[in-house]
């Protein structure tokens, strides 16, 4: 989560406890909700009808400080104990450690309104699922400054992997790497041929690692370029979503094959190692002229008390015809998708607000 | 300027003459109180003390008794002098720092006497490096008149159990707080920084404490910076013992088994925060 945000968001719920994160351009959430059932005991104090469960932030990096060094809170911390103390403006983080010693740190937090990105897995075209084992050994073949890759599906049900190269760039002086995975190699996949998506990738490494540690399986959710591409991890006692906007497709209308260097490149053949020369030259003729857009936001929209209750369950977001949404569809994509003509000015418009609070 | 390369002859009358096997000996205790550039070194016949002293409210010593060293004799009655701590230890780990099994670096130190350098001789693997480091006049000593009659809370505790808490302290804080108590919390170390507070308790009845002898409640503050340092001589030690007296005078005594062995004592003392207000909850 922090690799998201500066800011961690924790929301008690009755189907249990959720830290949120979002990034400064809103164009990055995620969300672990843990089950009560993780917990030895978990009390998410009460709910009237007029007042809605308490939740919080607090800074990042403080909470972190807490947990500074893991293989040394395994080794000596016995039980975590979190209390939320509104009267007192204190979230209180308690670890019992062997030897009957108590840690107990009283972290200051801020009251916030509800954290809630607007998505939906069940409308998104195409779904992959691979063991995280498999994506982080497919990442680790980009440099860890890389800012954006892009993920395509190919004939044959490959699917590949590529760093995302700006149209400026100069194509001398940028090196590219692609790698294609076989369909195998996941457990499973269901996507739209052709389709692609460009996401940030150090905001997916963060989800990634936590992946890897827990051996979770990674679901990949996503649709036309522009469209969030959504990640899952599920367990038992543990739902991760990490929800990322995409770049959109500009030139999805154009002739020009040549304009965007990512949508048409050959895919390798089966032999494809053979043709490694052939393929390579491929690649280097094509070229980028567009200009890059900017990184579309998405609104987080902030539940009006009447509409709470439609947007309650994260994966049931987008319900056809019911206007909240169809209203963040138009602004997401409003902004950005004008057919023939590059994005907007780099000013990034607020699509929503904040409700009055902070 | 010329100078010999062998050792002197131990006919020659030295103020300070000794000889240690392991120079490792020497130079692990000091770089337990090298916090501030200067030491003043103190010599007897019981052995030598090293004393770091900062801000006039933290005063550090470590001592290497007599008995460690393979030669030791003091002239005098007593010999002081004041050195620059860093040079020293500079030239103690002349061969380097990594502590291989097996090899040691051998120390012959000599000091003539008031105005005379200290000599050092190190010799390691037949390599020999000889180390003149100037001395100047001795400063006065803060004397923090803490003596055993006068401590009021006193507790052993093994080292294990407070290194990482040493290491982890939250150093936005301005202040370590001491609570010390024949009540709850019994013994707690508290700060104050920018996230929040945070206090670390320690029961009575805890395996990691061997002595627990509090008679009164007593919450002091100290300048966090200037206890900080001691967390290196936690991290040799095998035991400390807190004791505070009715000023709120804190002495923190470290036990320090070295290579082979043998018990050496580090010890620092602090004076409270004279900013003292009632703990924060």
């Amino acid at each position: 989560l922090s690799r998201i945000g500066d800011e961690l968001y924790l929301e008690p719920t009755e189907s249990g406890l959720s830290l949120r994160a979002v990034n400064s351009s809103r164009s990055g959430f995620a969300s672990f909700l843990f089950a009560p059932l993780f917990f030895q005991l978990y009390e998410p104090g009460s709910a009237g009808p007029e007042t809605e469960l308490f939740r919080c932030k607090v800074h990042m990096k403080s909470f972190l400080g807490i947990f500074r060094s893991l293989p040394s809170l395994e080794k000596s911390v016995g039980k975590c104990l979190i209390l939320l103390k509104p009267r007192a403006s204190r979230l209180v983080l308690q670890l019992h450690c062997k030897y009957g010693v108590t840690k107990t740190h009283n972290l200051a937090f801020q009251e916030c309104e509800r954290l809630q990105a607007v998505f939906d897995t069940q409308s998104c075209a195409s779904r992959l699922c691979a063991p995280a084992r498999v994506l982080a050994e497919a990442v680790v073949h980009f440099p860890p400054t890389l800012a954006e890759v892009t993920l395509g599906t190919g004939p044959g049900g490959k699917i590949s992997l590529r760093n995302y190269v700006e149209d400026e760039a100069e194509p001398s002086k940028t090196m590219v790497t692609e790698l294609w995975l076989a369909e195998d190699e996941f457990q499973s996949v269901a996507v739209a041929p052709g389709s692609h998506i460009t996401f940030c990738l150090k905001e997916f490494r963060g989800l990634l690692s936590f992946a890897e540690a827990s051996n979770l399986p990674l679901t990949i959710h996503f649709d036309e370029p522009g469209r969030p591409v959504i990640f899952t991890l599920d367990d038992t006692v543990l739902e991760v979503h990490l929800v990322l906007a995409t770049l959109s497709d500009l030139q999805s209308n154009s002739q020009s094959p040549s304009t965007n260097g990512v949508s048409h490149l050959p895919a390798p053949p089966d032999d494809f190692a053979d043709d490694l020369e052939s393929y390579m030259v491929a690649m280097e003729t094509s070229e980028g002229g567009s200009e890059r857009p900017p990184s579309p936001t998405f609104p987080l929209r902030t539940p009006r008390p009447a509409e709470s209750k439609a947007e309650e369950e994260e994966e049931e977001g987008a319900v056809p015809g019911t206007p909240p949404h169809k209203k963040f569809r138009s602004l997401f994509f409003g902004s950005v998708m004008t057919p023939g003509r590059p994005g907007l000015a780099t000013t990034q418009e607020v699509l929503a607000e904040d409700s009055e609070g902070e | 300027m010329p100078f010999s390369a062998q050792p002197p002859a131990s006919g020659e009358r030295y103020a300070l003459s000794a000889s240690l096997d392991n120079a490792r000996h020497l130079s692990s205790l000091l770089r337990a109180v090298h916090f501030q550039d200067h030491a003043t070194c103190l010599a007897t016949a019981s052995g030598l003390r090293v004393t770091v002293e900062d801000a006039k409210c933290i005063q550090a010593n470590a001592f290497i008794q007599a008995e460690i060293f393979q030669e030791f004799s003091v002239q005098e009655e007593s010999v002081m002098f004041r050195i620059s701590l860093s040079v020293l230890l500079d030239c103690l780990t002349i061969f380097g720092t990594s502590s291989l099994p097996g090899t040691s670096t051998a120390l012959r130190m000599c000091y003539q006497g008031y105005g005379y350098p200290l000599m050092l001789f190190l010799e390691e693997g037949g390599v020999v490096t000889v180390c003149k480091i100037n001395t100047q006049e001795p400063d006065e000593l803060l004397d923090f008149d803490f003596c055993s009659t006068k401590v009021v809370n006193k507790i052993i505790l093994q080292s294990e159990g407070l290194r990482e808490a040493f290491a982890e302290l939250d150093m936005t804080s301005e202040v370590l707080q001491i609570t010390m108590s024949p009540d709850k919390p019994y013994f707690r170390l508290s700060t104050f920084g920018n996230a929040g507070s945070a206090h670390l308790d320690y029961p009575r009845d805890s395996d990691l404490m061997e002595a627990f002898h509090c008679n009164q409640t007593q919450t002091n503050r100290y300048k966090i910076s200037l206890l900080k340092p001691s967390t290196k001589a936690l991290a040799l030690s095998c035991k400390v013992s807190i004791r505070t007296d009715a000023q709120g005078f804190l002495s923190l005594q470290y036990m320090i088994r070295n290579e082979d062995g043998q018990i050496c004592f580090v010890e620092y003392y602090c004076c409270p925060d004279e900013n003292i207000t009632e703990a924060e909850l």
